[in-house]
């Protein structure tokens, strides 16, 4: 698939939280089409310090709009730069980059999407494909607390959704490998989110045989595969994240 | 129109504009943001002799206006390029480099066998200065002798222009690049990485998995710069300028300082087009200060 360069518009800033915000973008030319699952490089100007694009997974994409989504959390100096941009500002994307969740060849499956934090960001744009394919799915959502679960309202307007809070201040209290959703039978599962989250996840499968599929972000320079800096160590020796990935079945996975 | 074509050894480029190996992959992979026939050449990633997994995740950080990066030469081999990307590579109107890498003199030498054999190569650009792997590499290129003996045990078994890439980790680079030079090298290339470390203070851990890695990006270029200066006025083959380029300026400040051809590196991951925009640059610079070729500019530093 084509790859895409272009200095984007931000069209909306929406602030989730003290450390989340939602930035919509567009452009006078057509976005490159892009699949749920897939990212984005963003560069970060005007700060002392930055130099490395940002990797930032697609939140939603809409062709028709020709509008992109991403959701950034701050972390450091980069993301500070990219949650402080207002409506009208530019940023350069690289996009779209690696391969999207794989979608079920048929409606017959009961699909489970696993978020923790703002590792949900993809899940919305998957759940909003996954709706429109007339899928069978439920979302689980774990954050610490209930303000650090992101978009609810326009979550829980595609399907089912539950929560889980570390503290107890919206769903259940735990973690989402607590929830009594699990105790139903699911065919698949999907999952993004921290490191620890998504290995407990991975290991929910594997112990009831259910096919998993997990979003990795590591440590990234390049985004293109060339750099071979964000490898994850697979079944099949060292596999980029950024072209082979983000997305991976558990099972390639030495977690 | 302004002449951009510059001579490395027996080595034609059409305008001295090369990418840094293992910032570029295989070139392919930027072929959607730059035309790759537009550059002088591009040097693919390191190449060993056998496949090499490389150094575990985490391989970099960024560090302020630079990276570290602690790859450790991670490719599938000298065999598996030839069948599998060289294919790909050998009907581009431009020079593919390949840049060679080893743990012993035999490795160095076998594997730079191999790619003499390969056609449409025309140069191979010699690792003598990976700071990432525990054998070889940087060990070679930190002592004149044994910088001169891998180069000259090279130098017999290939015939091709011979690139030595040299490293930045040492007392005087002026020495290595003489004795490298006394060894049959075409031409040497500069700078390779800095060895350097980051530390995650709250988790009182290294942030690479190999503790120590080598550094580049912007921050880089002003030694950069000092050594390419100082290595042109010490040998009388090209000098290939790296190390922190970003822009057409930065380029053209490297030619000024004595390099022949620069190559393109981190900036790379910072802007995947910038290549064809530095070429573009060092054109219309040309044009603006009323030179007629890039030989005007190699070495006219005013001091």
């Amino acid at each position: 698939m084509k790859k895409f360069l272009a200095d984007l518009t931000i069209t909306e800033v929406q602030k989730l939280n003290d450390v989340c915000v939602l930035l919509m973008m567009t452009d006078e030319k057509p976005l490159p089409h892009c699949l749920p699952g897939q990212f984005a490089e963003l560069r970060v100007d005007k700060t002392p310090t930055v130099m490395l694009r940002r990797p930032i997974s697609i939140h939603c994409f809409d062709a028709e709009k020709n509008e992109i989504g991403f959701l950034v959390q701050v972390v450091g100096d980069g993301t500070r730069w990219l949650a402080s941009l207002v409506v009208g500002d530019k940023v350069n994307v690289l996009l779209p980059l690696g391969n999207g969740f794989t979608m079920p060849a048929n409606v017959d499956k009961r699909l489970l999407l696993v978020g923790g934090g703002v590792g949900s960001a993809p899940l919305y744009g998957l759940a909003q494909e996954l709706k429109h394919r007339g899928n069978d799915f439920a979302i689980l959502i774990g954050a610490r607390s209930a303000k650090d679960l992101y978009r609810r309202q326009e979550f829980e307007a595609l399907g089912r959704v539950e929560y889980t809070t570390e503290d107890g201040s919206l769903g259940e209290k735990g973690y989402v490998t607590n929830h009594s959703m699990l105790n139903e039978k699911f065919d698949y599962i999907y999952t993004c989110g921290p490191k620890p989250m998504m290995m407990a996840v991975a290991d929910y499968a594997r112990r009831n045989s259910i096919p998993c599929e997990a979003s990795l972000e590591n440590k990234m320079a390049c985004g293109l595969g060339a750099c071979l800096c964000c490898v994850e160590n697979t079944t099949e020796g060292h596999k980029c994240v950024c072209t082979d990935g983000p997305v991976f079945s558990i099972d390639e996975l030495k977690w | 129109m302004v002449k951009t074509d510059v001579k490395i050894g027996g080595l034609n480029l059409k305008n001295p504009v090369l990418t840094a190996s293992g910032t570029f992959g295989y070139g392919l992979e930027f072929a959607d943001f730059v035309d790759l026939n537009k550059l002088g050449g591009f040097i693919v990633k390191g190449t060993t002799l056998n496949a090499r997994e490389g150094n575990p995740y985490p391989r970099s950080a960024e560090t302020p206006l630079g990276m570290l990066n602690a790859v450790g030469l991670q490719n599938k081999g000298v065999d598996y390029f030839a069948s599998n990307i060289y294919p790909m590579l050998k009907d581009l109107d431009t020079n593919v480099i390949v840049n060679v890498s080893g743990a012993c003199i035999d490795d160095y030498v076998a594997c730079a066998e191999k790619v003499a054999a390969l056609d449409k190569i025309p140069a191979i650009e010699l690792n003598i200065s990976c700071p990432n792997v525990k054998q070889g590499g940087m060990a070679f290129g930190v002592q004149p002798q044994s910088a001169a003996e891998v180069v000259a045990a090279v130098r017999k078994a290939y015939p091709k222009t011979l690139i030595v890439k040299l490293s930045p980790n040492v007392t005087d680079i002026t020495e290595i690049a003489r004795a490298v030079e006394g060894a049959g090298a075409d031409s040497v290339s500069l700078i390779n990485t800095l060895l350097g470390m980051a530390i995650d203070s709250e988790r009182r851990r290294p942030l690479l998995s190999t503790i120590t890695g080598g550094m580049s990006g912007p921050a880089v270029k002003p030694i950069a710069l000092r050594m390419v200066w100082q290595v042109a006025k010490a040998v009388k083959i090209p000098v290939v300028g790296i190390g922190g380029i970003t822009t057409g300026a930065d380029a053209v400040e490297f030619l000024l300082a004595g390099a022949s051809a620069i190559e393109v590196g981190t900036a790379n991951f910072m802007n995947p087009a910038v290549t064809g925009e530095i070429v573009d640059y060092i054109e219309n610079y040309l044009e603006r200060h009323n030179m007629e070729s890039v030989d005007e500019l190699i070495g006219a530093l005013q001091v």
